[in-house]
């Protein structure tokens, strides 16, 4: 029982447990994360090994990879976006079904990184809404985990109406997305 | 026989007679020669079905941008290959900023087709005569030529980049002697 995820906060008693819907749905949510990968360049490579043996990303209950944008509800942007990718990168964001979350991995999509360039997107940030930022170029699997554990400390704390909110949709508007 | 760079300039003289603006030779031994761009389809056609010069490649075609020549900004390069002797040649045309317009060399090689579209994404190069002459690279709706100098290489929203670590000290100011 050494790998079970742990248990909300709530009421225990002989033979039962009550808490709250929103802990319920955000302990389910975190630990069924599927991810989309939308790897672009070396940071895509240090994923790869995130996702190997080694470091086995499967533990956190991402065994699955989601290539569509449809089924999956993390997208990990791992590498360079050129401001020609960006409404790529844009629509696979608007095609994820609510709720969905945002990882920028790496400095260049955090924030262009070393491309100081007019034809580098200066972060990812400047098309669609990131949740957690991973530094480093590229990180390590280790920092890797660590934002989707950040991310996963986001899945279950967040009330399950907060996409209904005015700020997320005030949010979504800034970046122009319905 | 083998080709040298006197074999052709020699062969470029019998043929071309007059058309060679300037020659060098590169410290990589491989010999330029500058031409009007007036003739330049001609007479890289010529080059390719010259029984002598064999230049049946063209490797790669780049522009170039230099400000401070006045009246020949612009220019392209061609770089051509003989492959039936292994040999390599340059030739260069210069042309003023206001009128960027050269020959297409579509018909000669076709391979020239993305080599000029891209020269004109980056330099503004309008090649008169191709078939599709889009930008092919950058976005389509990009309103520079980036590699012209007076555009900035740097991103205009760029709000976390110190010029000091990319080697661009005081970059706004910039001259390009």
């Amino acid at each position: 029982m050494a790998n079970m995820a742990e248990m909300p906060e709530g009421y225990a008693g002989e033979g039962f447990f009550a808490t709250s819907l929103s802990k319920a749905v955000g302990l389910a949510r975190a630990n069924s994360l599927w991810p989309l990968p939308f790897a672009t360049s070396c940071c895509g490579i240090e994923f790869m090994a995130t996702m190997g043996s080694n470091y086995d990303l499967a533990r956190f209950g991402m065994e699955r990879l989601s290539f569509s944008p449809r089924q999956s509800d993390l997208l990990m942007v791992m590498g360079t976006i050129s401001k020609k990718m960006g409404p790529v990168l844009k629509q696979v964001y608007t095609q994820m079904a609510e709720p969905k979350w945002v990882i920028a991995v790496g400095a260049c999509a955090s924030s262009g990184g070393i491309f100081d360039t007019y034809s580098v997107l200066q972060g990812i940030d400047k098309v669609i809404p990131v949740d957690v930022y991973v530094p480093g170029c590229p990180p390590r699997p280790e920092q890797i985990i660590d934002g989707i554990m950040k991310i996963q400390e986001l899945v279950k704390n967040e009330p399950l109406r907060r996409r209904y909110s005015p700020e997320y949709q005030h949010l979504l508007e800034k970046y122009q997305i319905s | 026989m083998n080709l040298s760079n006197e074999l052709v300039l020699a062969r470029f003289e019998q043929e071309f007679p007059g058309v060679v603006k300037a020659t060098e030779t590169g410290i990589d031994g491989i010999l330029a020669v500058e031409i009007d761009r007036e003739q330049v389809a001609d007479v890289l056609r010529k080059m390719r079905d010259d029984s002598v010069l064999q230049f049946n490649f063209l490797s790669s075609l780049n522009g170039m941008h230099f400000p401070q020549n006045e009246g020949r900004e612009l220019g392209v390069v061609y770089h051509l290959h003989n492959w039936v002797k292994n040999f390599r040649m340059r030739v260069k045309i210069f042309f003023p900023i206001s009128n960027p317009h050269v020959p297409t060399l579509t018909g000669v090689w076709p391979t020239a087709n993305w080599m000029e579209r891209q020269e004109y994404d980056f330099f503004g190069i309008v090649f008169d005569g191709h078939p599709d002459l889009r930008r092919i690279l950058n976005v389509d709706d990009l309103d520079v030529f980036p590699m012209r100098k007076e555009f900035k290489m740097e991103d205009g929203t760029r709000t976390d980049k110190d010029d000091r670590f990319f080697g661009r000290d005081g970059h706004e100011g910039r001259s390009f002697d």
